[in-house]
């Protein structure tokens, strides 16, 4: 068999790589082969190209056009087009700038769209503080609208006893 | 020898290694592919610190290796090939017993792997974990109240974890029920990969099976569903292993002693050709039908024919003759009768 890149030395390198039971041959001379990103040891199939596909399927809602072009991530500068075509992020804020059409590709990625594992021990900590004292805010809305105050001043005591463990911290 | 090999793993007769990865970003910092070299080095230089409390690491910057050495450690599977994607920020630590690699600038900041011999995964895992709460002690990570670690690539989002088994299943391809195994495996939601695959099996008969969803699921849970697979996987092979013997003895038998044969004289062997044969005799130890070889022998050896393991003893770099000459020089050596 013939190299498919330079279609003149034999080829000796060959892969099949099957990915959900779809395959793909490739066959390469030593010399092309060396130059292949994809006859690196590990073959991996360059996945941020099948992940384009999986953004903007048009289902759930109308894609605005204006999204597509306009927004890019305030932090870094990466452009939601950027990362539809390279597939990775460029800063961790760019999980906010694109939030809205990440949730949806979460989904379709890993079925999934809510992280349920391992919360970092210091950080994660906060976290959790973050989560108790949004609840008690709303608590405290809810107080307030009653007109039990009694109870509002005790929430707020306690929401500024929660943020002041975050101010020192 | 590779060192990461030396101990007697479970299930050695099926399962070549278990390897678990976590991948970690560093709050503040932007993304290996985005970040300048200056904040890429202070990156290194965070990791470093955080982790140097432990004294068992050394370090290697890419930028400082010879091309035969890079390839030797992503041979040695110590690093991804990833790594040498951005040569003047990528740097890696390496554990003394080299078990534990924590590469530092690759597709994210951080990425923790422990590479064991055999099915190992809680192990493998336990210590990505230790590792993992030694940084995040230093070091402020990236994550998000509902979708987790943050990482480079959607793919790996949520935990950040990939659990994956090197699994050798010669009597599965013989009997050819492996292409609807391996489909079963897909259609769970785990992705197969055939090591330097070819045709419709795969070289070696070699396979690397691993999770593919890292959110949504915990990491107990990413580990035991793989577990639970590969643990089906290994009783189906070992099904096939008996039927063959039973029904089948002389034409293995035959098989196995023709590529020992090969092994033991030829004088010109590519490392594809001496894979295939490593995979007979390979699998004639662990049907105990050749008693006299050691399986982690075998296993270094799927390891050292690589083409820069047989560099790495020349200063020179070898032609693909040369380097078939040498390969089988070695393998005569290593299986000598």
């Amino acid at each position: 068999m013939i190299c498919e890149n330079c279609g003149k030395k034999p080829s000796t390198f060959h892969m099949t790589e099957i990915i959900n039971g779809k395959s793909k041959e490739i066959n390469l001379c030593e010399d092309c082969a060396s130059k292949s990103e994809e006859f690196s040891m590990n073959p991996s199939f360059a996945i941020q190209n099948l992940l384009a596909g999986l953004l903007d399927i048009p289902n759930e809602q109308e894609i605005k056009p204006d999204y597509i072009e306009d927004i890019s991530c305030e932090s870094c500068g990466t452009t939601y087009e950027e990362f539809k075509r390279k597939g990775k992020f460029g800063c961790s804020k760019c999980y906010d700038s694109f939030r809205e059409k990440l949730e949806p590709l979460l989904k379709k990625i890993h079925g999934h769209d809510t992280h349920i594992g391992k919360i970092p021990k210091r950080t994660g900590g906060m976290i959790k503080i973050k989560k108790d004292i949004n609840s008690l805010k709303s608590k405290l809305k809810v107080a307030v609208v009653n007109e039990e105050f009694e109870e509002a001043a005790v929430l707020r005591d306690e929401i500024k006893k929660l943020q002041n463990e975050i101010a020192n911290s | 020898m590779n060192k990461w090999l030396d101990d007697d793993g479970l299930e050695k007769d099926i399962v070549i290694s278990s390897r678990v990865r976590l991948a970690r970003n560093i709050e503040g910092m932007k993304l290996p592919q985005q970040i300048d070299e200056e904040d890429g080095v202070d990156v290194v230089d965070m990791v470093k610190h955080a982790v140097l409390k432990d004294d068992n690491y050394k370090t290697y910057n890419i930028k400082d290796l010879t091309e035969v050495e890079k390839r030797l450690f992503v041979e040695n599977h110590l690093i991804s090939p990833d790594m040498l994607k951005k040569p003047n920020i990528s740097s890696f630590l390496l554990r003394e017993d080299e078990k534990v690699t924590i590469m530092i600038n690759e597709e994210d900041h951080i990425r923790i792997q422990s590479l064991f011999s055999g099915l190992n995964l809680d192990e493998s895992f336990k210590i990505c974990n230790d590792v993992d709460d030694l940084i995040e002690d230093t070091l402020d990570y990236s994550f998000d109240e509902k979708f987790g670690y943050m990482t480079s690539c959607p793919t790996n989002t949520g935990t950040g974890l990939r659990a994956s088994v090197m699994v050798h299943l010669p009597c599965l391809v013989i009997t050819g029920n492996i292409n609807g195994i391996l489909q079963a495996v897909t259609q769970l939601g785990l992705a197969v990969r055939g090591l330097y695959g070819e045709g419709t099996g795969s070289l070696g008969n070699m396979f690397q099976i691993s999770n593919q969803v890292t959110l949504g699921e915990t990491e107990g849970e990413i580990i035991s569903k793989l577990k639970g697979i590969v643990t089906q996987i290994i009783a189906r092979e070992r099904q096939s292993r008996k039927l063959l013997l039973n029904t089948k003895r002389i034409v293995t038998e035959d098989k196995i002693y023709r590529s020992l044969g090969t092994l033991q004289n030829a004088r010109i062997l590519s490392s594809k050709e001496a894979t295939n044969l490593l995979s007979d005799v390979r699998m004639g130890v662990a049907m105990g039908i050749l008693e006299e070889i050691d399986i982690n022998v075998i296993d270094n050896l799927i390891i050292d024919i690589q083409p820069a393991n047989i560099n790495k003893n020349y200063d020179e770099e070898l032609g693909s003759i040369n380097r078939d000459i040498k390969r089988a020089e070695m393998l005569r050596d290593k299986l000598k009768k």
